[in-house]
């Protein structure tokens, strides 16, 4: 049988969805047998291939222009999209920087702080432009929705276990849970 | 001159990528770390309830929401004037203990183990952890029994693996049964031997690897890490020691006073801060933490079969702070054993499951100070409030950002060491990310500030223009 190829990556993100994944513990290890990793924040393959994967995963919220190119390239080459964790799902945590005037907010971080001594707020064009902070929904489709902060592993294996099967997950009870 | 960019930097925690400026003979010139993400933390917790800390931090970082968890709380401590009886400081400092050993192990096994145990040249479809399970099944499970067995301690305490729900302002919400102590203590002495194979392995690396060990990003710096009164390392708590690369003590303080020590420098081109020893002023005043910076600047560790590694790590270098970006890994090892023998010692304490676990407090003092050495290094929240204990002002030093001079330095030592710009492979690439790789860099909690670290590796032209760019997708 061939494998589901897989790809992942993260937006504005604390890497807690990917911890969850990894909490699978034994069962990702089993589903290794019946997934192909592709490019992850945990392989080495920088980008989802060019020929494409099945299933793409995105956790984290939208909230710069990298981000925004992430996005666009997963959902280009992913036939079924996941919004993994609240960030991506709805903006989650993330969206709290929207309540605040943007360039207060970086002159707080990078020249106010008590600790900061002559600082400035980078902006060297290496570096990506913050912006509104959005779910993924709002800038491309999102095939299925894994809330949680963040999803357990349990929601998390019943949804790759659902598609590796050919099925679309539904999720009920404790697997759809919002913290 | 050409510029090399990696984008994006993998198997690290966040988003970074690497341009390495080449001059017009085609050799490394000057290579930089650029950390490409930012969040807003400190401006956008301004105005919450003080005692929300303790849940909004941890979503800085997936990796160690405890550390942040944890400083919070002792922040908190601080702002209601109180302290949290011993049986919650146990129980804090157990669920500490949790979260090094999965998050020290996941680095070994999952994000640096791939290079160390495939090969800096390895085909890069297979250099990572599923390599390693194929290459070493058995390893393999036990590494993942062994971070299971880490999350499954702050489970047991927080009732979630990620992102628990524990420590509250004077101490702890829930005490720890009897039936949780002995589960966890069934398992210990199986899972003290999956870090000593962990060691035998990183050893037997370093037996046959002692030329790039010696050869890879060795630079001199201060170090920096907590330790308690007899010099012995600290994790959850204690006093600020600096030292210098001789090992001398320059400081000893208590990381209220942090202000006074340290300060926090800004370049245009990375959204990570660069935090110095404010005495000797940017850059004279960098220094290293972590793992590396903890065991440099330490005389001792506090339980056996890690304090008899720990000679050997000194011996290393005769009794002086080992300089080398590799030995991170030793050092991270050494504190994983450490992490599960003090984990042990909490638990056969009697006072571990006494249900005397919070301190009642009146009113708020309308500032506070929370430190704690997080698997990647110090960790320091600074909180002011007004009257009604609403949030007025945040600061926070994350373990990452101390470590960014030195990761910078590292790519470019490596860089030079490596890169030949007439022709690049993807291995004298992979070195590159290895060096900050070594550093455990947690970027999310590094850029609480804003962030995210991918690796792209471009050539510029002395005039800006890019002439060749390297991914590898």
């Amino acid at each position: 049988m061939t494998k589901v190829k897989v790809a992942m990556d993260w937006l504005a993100a604390c890497a807690g969805c990917e911890m969850s994944v990894l909490d699978m513990d034994e069962r990702l290890v089993q589903l290794l047998d019946k997934i192909e990793l592709t490019s992850t924040p945990i392989t080495d393959l920088k980008h989802p291939p060019k020929d494409g994967v099945t299933v793409g995963i995105l956790s984290g919220a939208v909230n710069n222009t990298t981000n925004l190119e992430v996005v666009k390239e997963m959902r280009e080459r992913c036939k079924i999209l996941i919004a993994l964790g609240d960030c991506a799902v709805f903006g989650g945590i993330m969206t709290m920087r929207n309540f605040f005037d943007m360039n207060e907010a970086l002159r707080r971080a990078y020249i106010e702080t008590e600790s900061t001594v002559d600082g400035i707020i980078p902006s060297s064009e290496e570096l990506s432009k913050p912006i509104l902070t959005q779910p993924v929904n709002q800038i491309v489709k999102v095939d299925v929705y894994l809330p949680g902060c963040p999803p357990s592993a349990d929601a998390i294996h019943h949804v790759l276990k659902e598609l590796v099967e050919g099925r679309m997950p539904i999720l009920t009870g404790e697997n759809l849970k919002y913290d | 001159m050409q510029k090399i960019t990696i984008e994006p930097v993998t198997r690290i925690e966040g988003h970074a990528k690497v341009t390495i400026h080449l001059n017009n003979k085609g050799k490394v010139d000057r290579a930089f770390l650029h950390v490409n993400e930012w969040r807003g933390f400190e401006k956008f917790t301004e105005g919450r309830p003080f005692f929300e800390m303790p849940q909004i931090t941890p979503r800085i970082c997936g990796i160690c929401p405890v550390s942040h968890h944890l400083s919070a709380a002792k922040a908190c401590d601080r702002v209601v004037g109180v302290t949290p009886p011993r049986p919650a400081q146990l129980l804090r400092e157990l669920m500490h203990m949790g979260q090094i050993i999965q998050s020290h192990s996941m680095h070994f096994f999952e994000l640096a183990g791939p290079d160390l145990l495939l090969g800096f040249d390895a085909d890069p479809a297979i250099r990572n952890v599923v390599g390693v399970i194929q290459a070493n099944p058995e390893l393999a499970v036990k590494a993942v029994r062994l971070r299971a067995f880490g999350q499954e301690i702050i489970r047991k305490l927080g009732t979630r693996r990620i992102h628990p729900n524990h420590s509250i302002p004077g101490g702890v919400n829930a005490p720890l049964s009897e039936k949780d102590r002995d589960e966890i203590l069934s398992q210990i002495d199986d899972m003290t031997d999956v870090v000593k194979a962990a060691i035998a392995v990183a050893k037997g690396w370093y037996d046959g690897n002692m030329e790039v060990v010696n050869n890879f990003a060795v630079f001199p710096t201060m170090y920096m890490g907590l330790v308690d009164d007899e010099g012995g390392l600290q994790l959850y708590d204690g006093k600020l020691r600096l030292s210098d690369r001789t090992g001398k003590v320059l400081e000893e303080f208590d990381p209220q006073n942090y202000l006074d020590y340290i300060g926090e420098h800004v370049e245009d081109w990375s959204y990570l801060k660069f935090p110095f020893y404010k005495k000797m002023g940017w850059p004279k005043g960098v220094y290293r933490v972590g793992p590396l910076g903890r065991l440099n600047v330490a005389d001792k560790i506090n339980t056996p079969m890690a304090n008899e590694e720990f000679k050997n790590f000194k011996s290393i270098g005769g009794g002086k702070p080992l300089e080398g970006t590799l030995w991170y890994h030793y050092a991270r090892l050494i504190e994983d054993l450490y992490a599960i023998e003090r984990a042990k010692e909490i638990l056969l304490d009697p006072d571990v499951t006494s249900t005397d676990i919070a301190t009642d407090y009146a009113g708020v003092t309308g500032e506070g100070v929370g430190c704690i050495e997080a698997p990647r290094g110090t960790l320091i929240h600074h909180y002011k409030t007004d009257a009604n204990g609403m949030l007025t002002k945040v600061n926070l030093i994350v373990a990452t950002g101390h470590n960014n001079w030195a990761m910078s330095t590292a790519v470019e030592m490596v860089a030079k060491t490596f890169v030949d710009g007439k022709k690049l492979t993807e291995g004298m690439l992979n070195r590159v990310e290895a060096a900050i790789r070594a550093y455990d860099p947690c970027l999310s909690c590094s850029t609480h500030a804003i962030g995210a670290m991918p690796m792209v590796i471009e050539l510029v032209e002395p005039d800006g223009s890019v002439i060749d760019q390297v991914s590898r997708s």
